[in-house]
């Protein structure tokens, strides 16, 4: 976008960008609500979701989203005031945050720094604090334990989503997201270079690995120990209500999608196809258009595992994540690297 | 651990959930979309209680075998008069209230069983929400219209000597 915005004025350039990324955000969120949700979810289950607002259910969205404004902001009476209020806002900034790294084209992106993978692994965590934030403020039992278990697991899951991606990295030799972008649309798979070198088949224990680590840091099903309904009512969304459950729904869904993209953008080669060069200035027309319908296949099994897995205990959420993802990731580690250095 | 993850029975059900979203893209649901198609219930389905008034003696036994009281019956005696010529006059029941509240109903169907004289029926209509729960309350002009929802009795068995019953019109 820096390329794109060159000639324009400071605040031309920031009203642009503001426009842009929150549509970056709520665009692909409400897409996958919509189509995943709404529609998958019900298909998965045999029947046919909303019918009623839009055709097919498609303003539904929309209906919901009225819904929720004009619903009564409860605020519990021992809760602390301030944190409780912020504490949405907290999980949103770390979701609005992850979108800037991402590129949608070879001049399309938010900042270009070399450091991005790492940024944007750095501000995921920021999610953490919200929901801790969220939890404590309540000042009921259910949103603490909630806010404890989702701490818990949130941290336990980092470790094998940053070290899926360290293999990422090696392989691709750079921190920079565009970089490894550009790594995979040029690389070679043992000299053939014809679909480039999409790191889904090179690295394929690194994309499981991080495809389930993203699956718990989006405290979703298996992994929806922290928001489990049967024993924690909501977990640390008990006591909010109206907009500011909104502002978490909404947080829930763009990370997944920013996680899709992400993942889409490491392991799928993000707004490259194969066939075009690289360099082609086609790639900042269809390149956005290109990596959404990659972030939704990656979206899919998402939401497939979502749909169809029952809840792990805790001590089984744990167990997995200390004992079996973070040795295999070092494993793969320890392979890449070995692998980096023989060719 | 790793014996514990049981990983074919992970994708069977992943297995599972796809086949079930291409039968339902393919095939369509189970479900009917309500109030644009209708489903049509079983003819013995539980739906409302129909009430012949003509065959009700006001002998109170469903409004007291009722486990959530929702019948309220009230009644008269009255003289009528004698079979034959000289003789004393009879004593008839005559009905004044029969309602049924349908908020209380846990159409548990013992009212019908219980009835001696065949004058609460089973009928499958669904379709009688109110917005106000008051209205729910289904007196006896109301209870006589649902008569003409109540399904005729099956058959009995070929060669069956029992008198065929008949639901009254």
């Amino acid at each position: 976008m820096s390329v794109v915005l060159a000639d324009l004025a400071y605040w031309q350039e920031t009203t642009i960008r503001l426009v842009v990324g929150l549509l970056a955000v709520l665009l692909p969120a409400g897409t996958l609500v919509y189509l995943f949700l709404f529609k998958m979810m019900s298909f998965m289950q045999s029947r046919l979701g909303p019918m009623e607002a839009g055709p097919y259910g498609s303003l539904q969205l929309l209906a919901e989203v009225g819904k929720f404004l004009q619903k009564e902001d409860i605020l519990p009476k021992a809760a602390d005031r301030l944190v409780f209020k912020l504490a949405p806002f907290v999980v949103l900034i770390s979701t609005f945050l992850l979108i800037l790294v991402i590129p949608a084209g070879p001049d399309l992106w938010f900042i270009d720094v070399d450091t991005g993978i790492f940024l944007a692994l750095a501000v995921s965590s920021i999610s953490v604090i919200g929901i801790l934030m969220a939890g404590w403020a309540s000042s009921s039992k259910y949103s603490l334990l909630g806010a404890l278990r989702a701490t818990g697991q949130l941290i336990a899951y980092e470790l094998p989503m940053v070290l899926a991606v360290v293999g990422v990295i090696i392989q691709a030799g750079t921190l920079n997201v565009q970089d490894i972008v550009l790594a995979q649309a040029t690389g070679e798979i043992f000299g053939f270079g014809g679909i480039g070198n999409p790191f889904v088949i090179t690295q394929f224990l690194g994309f499981l690995i991080f495809l389930i680590a993203v699956q718990a840091e989006l405290t979703q099903p298996p992994f929806d120990m922290p928001v489990a309904e049967s024993e924690l009512v909501t977990g640390y969304l008990t006591e909010y209500s109206g907009l500011r459950f909104l502002m978490f729904f909404i947080g829930e869904f763009a990370t997944a999608a920013i996680f899709s993209a992400l993942a889409a953008t490491l392991f799928l080669g993000g707004w490259y196809v194969p066939g075009l060069d690289v360099t082609d200035n086609l790639f900042n027309v269809i390149g956005p258009i290109i990596l959404l319908g990659k972030t939704l296949l990656i979206a899919f099994f998402i939401f497939w595992f979502r749909f169809t897995y029952p809840r792990f205990r805790e001590d089984q959420l744990q167990q997995l994540a200390w004992k079996v993802l973070i040795p295999l990731s070092l494993i793969n580690i320890v392979i890449t690297g070995v692998l980096k250095v023989v060719f | 651990m790793f014996k514990k993850i049981k990983v074919p029975g992970l994708i069977k059900g992943l297995g599972v959930t796809f086949k079930t979203l291409i039968r339902t893209l393919t095939k369509g649901a189970h479900t009917v979309q309500y109030p644009h198609v209708k489903e049509s219930p079983p003819t013995r389905a539980r739906g409302v209680i129909a009430l012949h008034e003509e065959n009700c003696t006001a002998c109170m036994l469903c409004a007291r075998e009722c486990p959530d009281w929702c019948i309220y019956i009230e009644g008269h005696k009255y003289k009528a008069p004698p079979r034959r010529p000289g003789g004393k006059p009879r004593k008839k029941n005559a009905l004044d209230r029969f309602d049924i509240d349908y908020s209380l109903c846990m159409f548990c169907g013992i009212c019908v069983e219980v009835c001696p004289f065949e004058a609460l029926f089973w009928t499958p209509e669904y379709e009688y929400s109110e917005l106000k729960i008051a209205d729910l309350l289904h007196d006896k002009t109301l209870l006589s219209q649902w008569m003409e929802t109540v399904p005729d009795f099956e058959d009995y068995e070929a060669g069956s000597e029992a008198k065929v019953l008949k639901v009254p019109r």
